[in-house]
């Protein structure tokens, strides 16, 4: 693949997001998707999760954590079908999908997070 | 091929040679299992994704209300997403693995003109991990 000045970029956000998504995801996902669900932990229930998301340190926090964490998808996910499954004529297609979810994503995390109530 | 040998080819030739290429495979990465390792960690990042918008559906039924969010856990409930959470958090977590233990390689740290060993950085990390997991959980669960 032809490397593009904008390559670094792309692989530097892949990185900051790999970081972000090591640390952080782990943990939320494992209270949120199984413990909490499950009853292993007691529900935080919604008036102190209300509470918590209405501090902007977690507003700043969880829009940083979705927008980093998709754009490492974006940057993997492009790599993996392109090397995985070989399907190198649908590059430009492959590129714009991934990026581009990556970019809708972090706009609706944006317009979620700003326009809370 | 020695490159006299391409370059012999410079001449003039109505269609560009074609080098012989033995096809590969496009499940070439299923049969050893350093390279499935490798597809299942790349696959990993499509389960951090899904944790993206499944975190974006709690945020937006958290802004909409207690109704919404009572149907959001209701939601959460179900065995599908259930087994389909237990399977993204073994991803997340061989992504977590891998990520660390590349860690050492992607920033070498010298003290003292002296490399420090991969299994300390390695370390750091996974003890930094820890710290984190725990504040992360107390701020949720207080």
């Amino acid at each position: 693949m032809a490397k593009k000045p904008i390559e670094p970029f792309f692989w530097g956000l892949f990185s900051a997001g790999g970081v972000v998504a090591a640390f952080l995801i782990p943990v939320q996902l494992f209270l949120f998707g199984l413990a909490i669900p499950l009853g292993w932990v007691k529900s935080p229930g919604y008036e102190s999760l209300h509470v918590l998301l209405g501090h902007p340190l977690t507003r700043i926090y969880l829009f940083v954590l979705c927008s980093l964490s998709l754009f490492h998808w974006a940057h993997r996910f492009r790599y993996t079908l392109y090397d995985g499954l070989q399907i190198k004529h649908l590059n430009e297609v492959i590129t714009v999908f991934c990026y581009g979810g990556a970019l809708i994503g972090t706009a609706m995390a944006g317009y979620l997070l700003w326009g809370l109530k | 091929m020695r490159s006299s040998e391409v370059n012999r080819t410079n001449e003039y030739t109505p269609f560009h040679p074609r080098w012989y290429r033995t096809r590969v495979s496009t499940y070439w990465w299923l049969w050893k299992w350093p390279y499935l390792k490798f597809v299942l960690r790349e696959i990993s990042s499509v389960f951090v994704a899904y944790f993206v918008v499944l975190t974006l559906e709690q945020i937006r039924c958290l802004s909409a209300g207690p109704e919404c969010y009572a149907k959001f856990q209701e939601w959460m409930k179900n065995p599908f997403l259930l087994v389909l959470n237990g399977i993204s958090l073994l991803f997340v977590l061989l992504h977590m693995l891998t990520w660390f233990n590349l860690a050492p390689r992607a920033m070498v740290v010298r003290l003292g003109g002296k490399r420090v060993p991969d299994l300390l950085i390695a370390g750091a990390n996974y003890a930094a991990w820890l710290v984190v997991t725990g504040c992360v959980a107390w701020i949720i669960l207080r």
